[in-house]
């Protein structure tokens, strides 16, 4: 290998979301702090800076600063964060995606669905009935992403399984109630 | 090449300039960067602003500018006017507008647009060459020197096919488009540069024949996208084609003559048409004179009904501002400045529009016809390295998805990321021994495929036949800084580089690409030498900097002294034919110290193993 490829190639690419901060994975994050960081990153590795660079460092560029903007766009959402980090640590998210509904939220999504299809045939009081529906439901959504906080710092003070676990099925729940919310905005708008 | 020019300014060491370029629908700038404030650059009749038209007349070369214009009256088939609007579309996007343009377009319009001009076929990025190489030439007559690199500006919110087709249209032009950079984001550059503040900003782009907003946050010199949102089709040309529907009207009701397919009372019509459009910018009224054939046309409009017409056009950049804001996360009260761009922010009912919506007073004092050029200027200095204390962050504007089951599309990278950005997904195969898979590349928001934009389609070739199921690819997607596609796939069970066959939707393919420069390739010859020296000494920067890395490491003093001695003596030799015009020589050279510095390289390598391991960085 020549000697010049090398001194560029030895630069390896992180390997992930965390590393291209230079931080160990965990869940809760100084946003602000992590901002700086990012724009101090950009400023020394985008792609603009090597323009008349070699294409091995052209491409190092492209592809670090690619890996960070990915990765300072999934940071800036708690909810796409911790996604990431079940992922990583090999807790299967995809099948979390199914539409079960949450037991103890059967009877009130059974209301909502009722009193939207009344309001689609324009009762006005399902209209309401609706509305107040929207306000139980991201007052819930509220209080999911104050147990979420909770659970990153407890992970991140002692990572356990457990947390993790836990984290996963509120995920879920807010994911259902993301849509509960939408649907419900979607009919008052 | 004359020893003259070799005596200014263009002395070898300097690595060569780059123009920032302003390729709009009507009007068509080239700027630099002189020390420390960018500058538009005149043409030879003065002007900085070059029309975006080209005359290809029956024989002879074609013509491209403020002459190409005049040809609309006399020869209007064989001349071509905003082109831009055509770039990475098919016929069936540019049916309806079609009917009111004097060219034809040819046979097998369908994912590239062919018009049929001065006897020959030519596609919209092989035109917007001919005003691209205009630009060329005018930047080479006055900086007297060969200009082979640029910076070309595109809508915000101009898809993957139409920022390739500008990028083609660069290189049949003989231009190495070192950044395609957003209009909005490089007036924003422009204005910047001369407020240095921080806040955000909210640029306003209506000119010709697109439209753009973007939503901006600038801080110590970066700047960064929030959002942007737009239609590549709406501008000035809409409001002509709007007036010139009506006159057409008028002037049938009046002489009982349909003159819609009379191309040349068209076009004379168009100019009065755009000709009383302006003067209503600054005046209560203006009328709309044809004279043609012995018979007059006239019609006085005032202002008021004006506005009443074109309302429904400027309400059509309404909901994108409003969608950007969203997208941006900030209210009107939170913008604190609006920066308005492009020829058709000079009408009144446009400004009022836009102090409505944004409830503030919008920023005029820039020129809205170079502050575009201007910014190109910038970002070419930001990439030269001449600017230091600047950087963009710009956003891909639509959403990246793949089709999938029901022809459903599953987004994969969404709108306003910033770029590059990229997205992997795993593909497998579905029947024993598949050795094929396809994926269809869509952008835009809605849901089904029928309602995005094909990009194309990538063909995943030559998989390892294996039972259904157990194929491993995994395909990185990866918007690049110039917000166009790149894709690569790796077989995860071997980990080889998986090939990938792309089938652009729209545009041309590489090959033609290709074809279409070598035709184009003329007297270049001289240039072309000088080029390659040039371009052998960047190299020989860039080996010299990474050996003397190198010497600076222990591997360095781990090398037997008679290797030592070898690679300085290489390196010795290469820094004289440095300074020859003989690339050879150079290229030569740069061998000699490869196979100098090979034990070195082994040091290298060797103690990098142990560094990573160790898990420290080398470099
Ligand atoms: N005084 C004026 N009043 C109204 N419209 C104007 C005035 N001056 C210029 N225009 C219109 O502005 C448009 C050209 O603006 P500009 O040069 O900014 O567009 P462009 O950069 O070529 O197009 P685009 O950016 O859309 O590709 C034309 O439609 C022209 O008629
Ligand atoms: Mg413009």
């Amino acid at each position: 290998m020549r000697l010049w490829n090398l001194i560029y190639r030895m630069n390896a690419l992180p390997a992930d979301y965390f590393a291209v901060f230079g931080i160990s994975p965990q869940l809760a994050l100084d946003l602000p702090e992590l901002q700086r960081q990012f724009y101090v990153l950009s400023k020394q590795h985008h792609p603009d800076r090597f323009a008349r660079a070699s294409a091995d460092e052209q491409r190092y560029a492209l592809d670090f600063t690619s890996l960070l903007n990915d990765a300072w766009r999934v940071f800036r959402d708690p909810v796409a964060r911790a996604e990431y980090v079940l992922k990583l640590l090999g807790y299967d998210t995809a099948d979390s995606r199914t539409n079960t509904v949450p037991a103890e939220l059967l009877e009130e999504v059974f209301e909502l669905n009722m009193a939207l299809e009344e309001a689609r045939d324009g009762d006005s009081g399902a209209r309401k009935q609706v509305a107040e529906a929207l306000t139980h439901f991201t007052a819930l959504r509220q209080d999911l992403d104050v147990e979420r906080d909770r659970i990153f710092a407890a992970y991140d003070a002692a990572p356990a399984d457990t947390h993790l676990e836990t984290l996963r099925s509120l995920l879920n729940r807010r994911r259902y109630i993301d849509n509960l919310v939408r649907d419900a905005q979607q009919a008052l708008s | 090449m004359s020893v003259f020019q070799i005596d200014f300014g263009d002395t070898p060491d300097t690595p060569p300039r780059v123009v920032g370029i302003d390729l709009g629908t009507t009007n068509s700038l080239v700027a630099f960067l002189d020390l420390t404030a960018p500058l538009v650059i005149p043409g030879t009749n003065g002007s900085p602003i070059v029309p975006s038209v080209v005359y290809f007349p029956t024989t002879g070369e074609p013509v491209v500018g403020a002459e190409a214009q005049e040809a609309l009256l006399t020869d209007p088939v064989n001349t071509v006017y905003s082109a831009k609007r055509l770039m990475g579309r098919g016929a069936a996007d540019v049916a309806g507008e079609l009917a009111l343009l004097p060219f034809a377009m040819a046979e097998g319009s369908e994912s590239v647009i062919r018009l049929a001009v001065g006897g020959r076929q030519l596609t919209p990025p092989e035109i917007s060459a001919y005003v691209l190489r205009q630009l060329k030439q005018n930047a080479e007559a006055f900086l007297n020197e060969t200009i082979t690199q640029a910076v070309i500006t595109v809508p915000a919110y101009f898809n993957d096919a139409q920022r390739q087709a500008t990028k083609d249209a660069g290189r049949i032009a003989g231009l190495e488009v070192l950044r395609l950079v957003n209009e909005p984001t490089a007036a924003a550059l422009a204005y910047g540069l001369d407020k240095r503040r921080n806040g955000t900003i909210a640029v306003y782009d209506f000119g010709g024949g697109t439209f753009d907003i973007s939503i901006l946050k600038l801080e110590e010199g970066l700047f960064e996208v929030l959002a942007t949102n737009g239609d590549t089709h709406l501008g000035g040309d809409d409001i002509d084609d709007l007036l010139l529907r009506i006159a057409l009207e008028d002037v049938d009701t009046e002489w009982g003559r349909d003159l819609s397919n009379d191309h040349e009372a068209v076009q004379r019509l168009r100019r009065a048409v755009i000709n009383a459009k302006h003067e209503l910018s600054s005046l209560p009224a203006a009328t709309i004179t044809l004279d043609y054939q012995g018979r007059e046309y006239r019609r006085s409009f005032p202002r008021d009904v004006f506005e009443k017409l074109i309302t429904p056009l400027i309400d059509r950049t309404l909901a994108p501002c409003r969608a950007c804001m969203a997208d941006a996360g900030v209210t009107p009260e939170q913008i604190d400045e609006v920066v308005l761009v492009g020829g058709s922010t000079r009408i009144p009912l446009v400004r009022q529009a836009v102090r409505a919506l944004f409830k503030s007073e919008p920023h005029t004092e820039l020129n809205p016809d170079e502050v575009v050029a201007l910014g190109a200027a910038v970002q070419a200095g930001i990439l030269s390295g001449e600017v230091e204390d600047q950087l963009l962050l710009d956003v891909t504007p639509l959403s990246l998805g793949l089709e999938t089951m029901g022809g459903v599309v599953t987004k994969l990278i969404l709108r306003n990321s910033t770029i590059p950005a990229s997205a992997t997904e795993q593909f497998t195969t579905a029947v024993d021994g598949q050795r094929n898979v396809l994926i269809h590349v869509l952008q835009g928001e809605r849901e089904m495929v029928r309602d995005c934009r094909s990009l194309a389609r990538f063909d995943l070739k030559d998989i390892d036949p294996v039972m259904a199921g157990m194929a491993r690819i995994e395909v990185r997607f990866l918007i690049d800084a110039n917000g166009i596609l790149n894709v690569s796939a790796k077989d995860l069970r071997t980990g080889k580089e998986q090939s990938v066959e792309i089938k652009p939707s729209y545009g041309l393919t590489d090959e033609q690409v290709e074809a279409m420069i070598l035709e184009s390739f003329d007297k270049a010859e001289a240039d072309f030498n000088e080029r390659q020296v040039r371009e052998a000494r960047v190299e020989a920067d860039r080996i010299l900097a990474a050996v003397d890395k190198a010497k600076q490491s222990d591997a360095w003093f781990d090398l037997p002294a008679e290797e030592q001695t070898a690679v300085d003596k290489a390196i010795n030799e290469l820094h004289l034919s440095y300074h020859g015009d003989d690339h050879v020589l150079i290229q030569s050279k740069m061998e000699a110290l490869d196979l100098a510095s090979r034990g070195l390289a082994e040091n290298m390598m060797n103690s990098a193993v142990r560094n990573v391991l160790k898990g420290t960085k080398i470099v």
